[in-house]
């Protein structure tokens, strides 16, 4: 069983790209579970939300104390205590960020990959809702689901041109980023084998 | 048809399969997805009913309550505060016996204020007259959704559907939605004999003296006593049509050797069934799942129980200034039986606090000091109580 | 006239048509304004009804349990909710296509102050339910306490006049004018010394497909303090003063007034109940209470233009009725 956390903010679509993680693993009949852990309910409160991937139905509900993989939708959470808590060994860590991963990782002093999400989804959806841009970026380094399976969650998600929108961003975004870079540290995640 | 839902999306998709001709909606957290896809269905035409949106829990009730009355299926849902507000006529539609079936969204109640998870507020109104049914996933929710609406029409009793709030309302995983030629096979049209109608008028509602009310009393806590092999008849025939059952009135697993079993209501009997799987502890361990809290199913209890020496009941409520609610009731439950398991009664996750996989590790701890077995809080930090409370 | 013309008169009367949906033989006080503006208005509703009634004397005194005065379908749920089971009972009808009418009846306490919100709801979504409200000024099941309907000055165990009170200290909650702001098709108010206006009053509103309100003045010999063989004559006085205006508003403007042909003298109408009788003692208060009430009596009478000016200036306290010659009940 993998699991992730996804930090973000209110308004940033935090529990939908849980959502639609966790869709797109239902979309290659395997188990998803995705849930939010809300503060308070107003845009730009710091959100967190959990997913859980498995060949086996998902029974736990507790948070992810030890996630394999976190996807951070706001660079400035970086600085928030405890949002790097648990990860585990040799984890990837995704940031929405400008600056370059090598910045990045050199700044917070371990390995972070940063990609540009809101401006790339500002440029192609028109705004900058930063979570499908990072969960194609997440899929393509990780290479735990394919970046089709997404592509189908959003269809059930959106239609028109928002879908059309959506889709164009994912092949954007995967064309960037180095596919399988975290392919290995899958491997070490995978820790049940469940 | 198995989709990836989020629990809410799932629940608002099966009441639209019971064909209830009126709901009535006011939003509370973390109700609020289950009325406003119902909403969206009813809006895309996928759902032909009266959508009120009324301007209180109290008269999210009374409507449902009124609509049941004038010959329509109803259904309402709420949470917490709502749940408080709308007590009054929970209880009023209880004594009339009305087959209305709603959710409740478990939510902590104020004060202090939360907005997440435990059962304080369906346990606030045990005494309503419901039938409650608590939810350990989502396909339970949804399925425990249409055999609410059999159960209640058969037995003039209404049920309120538990299922905790945000852990299954908030979580998307892979639920079966039926389809409707099967809802319809399981769940006939509406049944009620005593509805409003000008070709037979009846009188409902009156003042009731002293000379009938104990028997009208006595009848209601009948019913809901009688209820419990419909509750379980319901839940055959459910298995019977999709496979899958939603446990009847209980259910307990593990090795069978175990004499130490952990009592629980909802979605946390995940979250003990990975523990156990994932980290046996050293002495086995059953888990017995609680589904109907009302009526209490003290005699499948006791057989359930039945060679314990231990219980440990864990709930997500309190009595303050007594203590467990559930594991009072289980302990007057076995309170008949010669050698009863000893009983450890424990909140937990109070307010929508985490309950971690090490829990059970906590729980089997208590077993060590078996002369102490009064009622706690078992995930109260210490550090964070007052001096004079720890 | 013989025998014989007498007894055929009295079984003429026993036929006439006139659908009785409130039975004789419950258990209201000697009387009690409420009864009859309940039965006048379950007669002029006629059978294909359902009504929500919430808690208060009427459905108190008319459902002893094991019998019911009731000859429609009746439902009493709780005290603030009248509205909202009657909302819920039109939106079932609604979608069952019966064009059966609902009726929600509550009384002041459970219209103005606790029923209130739901009230409101109700208007505001637009369901098909005529609204009446029972108004006699008070709590009157319970014993007399006061409402947000009771009138300035009134007496009542919760507002009583002392040395520092001179009874309720507030004003008589202007329900119609709330209710008229809805803009719903109808909102009036009418009396039970006027039993041709309310039956005029509910053909309307049962005839609108939309929210409608009626409020009816129901006088109460024991709350008020009056003998019940003057109820009528004191509900008729309250009109004639200007101190309850019967009007029509639709959508919130004014439709219609019955005008007053000679308004009296608020004392007339005060000196009759004892829950006034602490503003007739030789008190500076008291006369200055009693100056405050005509200056509310004169004020409706100017807004609502009662004084007999306008359009309906012959149709004053239902001379309608006095000019055909007597009480009509067809």
């Amino acid at each position: 069983m993998l699991e992730i956390r996804i930090h973000g903010r209110g308004g940033q679509g935090n529990v939908v790209a849980a959502y639609l993680l966790a869709a797109a693993a239902f979309e290659v009949q395997r188990y998803g579970q995705a849930f939010p852990n809300f503060g308070a309910e107003r845009r730009g409160a710091p959100v967190v939300a959990f997913v859980r991937i498995a060949d086996q139905p998902i029974r736990r509900r507790n948070q992810v104390l030890t996630p394999a993989f976190l996807i951070i939708q706001d660079q400035a959470l970086l600085h928030v205590p405890g949002v790097l808590d648990g990860l585990l060994p040799g984890g990837g860590v995704l940031v929405n960020s400008n600056l370059s991963s090598a910045e990045l990782s050199a700044n917070a002093g371990r390995a972070l990959v940063g990609l540009p999400a809101s401006a790339l989804a500002k440029e192609i959806l028109g705004k900058p809702v930063p979570n499908t841009a990072l969960l194609a970026g997440f899929l393509a380094l990780s290479g735990i689901l394919p970046v089709d399976a997404l592509n189908r969650a959003l269809t059930h998600r959106f239609k028109g041109d928002v879908l059309e929108r959506n889709l164009r961003l994912v092949e954007t975004v995967t064309s960037r980023v180095p596919a399988g870079l975290w392919a290995t540290t899958q491997e070490v995640a995978d820790v049940t084998g469940a | 048809m198995l989709q990836a839902l989020e629990g809410s999306q799932a629940v608002a998709r099966a009441v639209a399969l019971c064909r209830p001709q009126v709901v009535s909606a006011y939003p509370i957290t973390p109700q609020t997805h289950i009325v406003e896809n119902i909403a969206k269905l009813v809006a895309d035409g996928q759902f032909k009913c009266e959508f009120v949106s009324v301007e209180s829990e109290f008269s999210a009730a009374s409507v449902a309550l009124g609509a049941a009355m004038a010959g329509v299926r109803a259904y309402t849902a709420s949470a917490s505060q709502g749940i408080l507000l709308m007590a009054e006529v929970l209880y009023n539609i209880a004594g009339m016996r009305v087959p209305l079936v709603m959710t409740c969204a478990n939510r902590a109640v104020s004060a202090p204020l939360s907005i997440w998870n435990d059962q304080q507020d369906s346990m606030a109104v045990r005494d309503a007259g419901w039938i409650q049914l608590y939810c350990a996933d989502n396909q339970e929710a949804v399925d425990t959704t249409m055999q609410a609406y059999l159960i209640a029409e058969r037995t003039e009793l209404p049920v309120m559907v538990c299922m905790d709030g945000f852990t299954l309302t908030h979580t998307l995983e892979v639920i079966d939605i039926p389809d409707q030629a099967q809802v319809d096979e399981f769940l006939p049209p509406y049944q009620f004999a005593r509805t409003l109608d000008p070709r037979n008028p009846i009188s409902i509602g009156t003042l009731i003296s002293p000379d009938y009310y104990s028997e009208a009393r006595h009848s209601h806590h009948q019913a809901l006593l009688n209820a419990q092999a419909e509750i379980i008849a319901v839940d055959n025939a459910w298995a019977a049509l999709t496979g899958r059952s939603s446990g009847g009135l209980l259910t307990i697993e593990g090795p069978a050797e175990a004499t130490v079993a952990i009592l629980v209501l909802g979605s946390v009997l995940g979250t003990l069934q990975a523990s156990l799987d994932e980290y046996p502890p050293a002495i086995p361990v059953k888990l017995i799942k609680l589904r109907a809290f009302r009526p209490f199913p003290a005699a499948a209890l006791r057989a359930a129980c039945a060679g314990l020496t231990d219980i440990i009941v864990l709930e997500r409520a309190l009595s303050p200034g007594s203590g467990g609610i559930v594991g009072l009731e289980v302990l007057a439950a076995l309170s008949s039986v010669s050698a009863p398991p000893r009983l450890y009664n424990f909140a937990v996750g109070l307010g929508g606090r985490d309950i971690p996989l090490d829990i059970v590790s906590r729980l089997l701890a208590a077993l060590e000091t078996p002369e102490d077995r009064t009622f706690r809080i078992i995930d109260v930090d210490i550090t964070r109580l007052p001096v004079e409370d720890r | 006239m013989t025998t014989d013309t007498l007894i055929k008169i009295t079984d003429l009367r026993q036929k006439q048509p006139r659908f009785r949906g409130l039975e004789a033989g419950h258990r209201a006080c000697l009387g009690c304004g409420e009864a009859l503006a309940a039965r006048l208005v379950t007669e002029a509703a006629g059978p294909d009804v359902m009504i929500a009634n919430a808690t208060g004397c009427l459905e108190i005194f008319t459902t002893p349990w094991p019998e019911s005065a009731w000859r429609v379908p009746w439902m009493h749920s709780l005290f603030e909710n009248a509205g909202a089971i009657a909302a819920g009972m039109e939106s079932a009808l609604k979608a069952q296509g019966k064009s059966t009418k609902v009726l929600a009846f509550g009384g002041d306490g459970g219209t103005f102050d606790i029923g209130f919100q739901a009230l409101s709801g109700m208007l505001e979504r637009g369901h098909n339910v005529l609204y009446v409200c029972f108004d006699n000024e008070a709590y009157m099941n319970t014993g007399i306490q006061r409402s947000s309907s009771t009138p300035h000055a009134a007496m009542t165990t919760t507002s009583p006049p002392g040395k520092e009170r001179m009874g309720k200290r507030h004003l008589k909650k202007d329900i119609v004018s709330i209710v008229a702001a809805h803009h719903i098709p109808y909102a009036a108010t009418s009396s039970v010394a006027y039993p041709s206006d309310i039956r005029k009053k509910i053909r309307r509103a049962m005839a609108i497909d939309g929210p409608t309100f009626l409020q009816i003045h129901c006088p109460c010999p024991l709350g008020w303090g009056h003998e019940g063989d003057e109820s009528i004559e004191i509900a008729r006085l309250a009109v004639q003063t200007g101190l309850f205006p019967l009007v029509e508003l639709e959508r919130g403007g004014l439709a219609g007034v019955m005008p007053i042909r000679h308004p009296k003298p608020v004392q007339d109408y005060l000196r009759r109940q004892q829950r006034f009788r602490h503003l007739f003692v030789d008190d500076l208060r008291a006369q200055q209470e009693l100056a405050h009430i005509q200056a509310i009596a004169d004020h409706n009478i100017e807004i609502y233009d009662l004084a007999g000016t306008g359009r309906n200036a012959q149709d004053s306290e239902g001379m309608s009725l006095v000019r055909r010659g007597g009480d009509r009940w067809a």
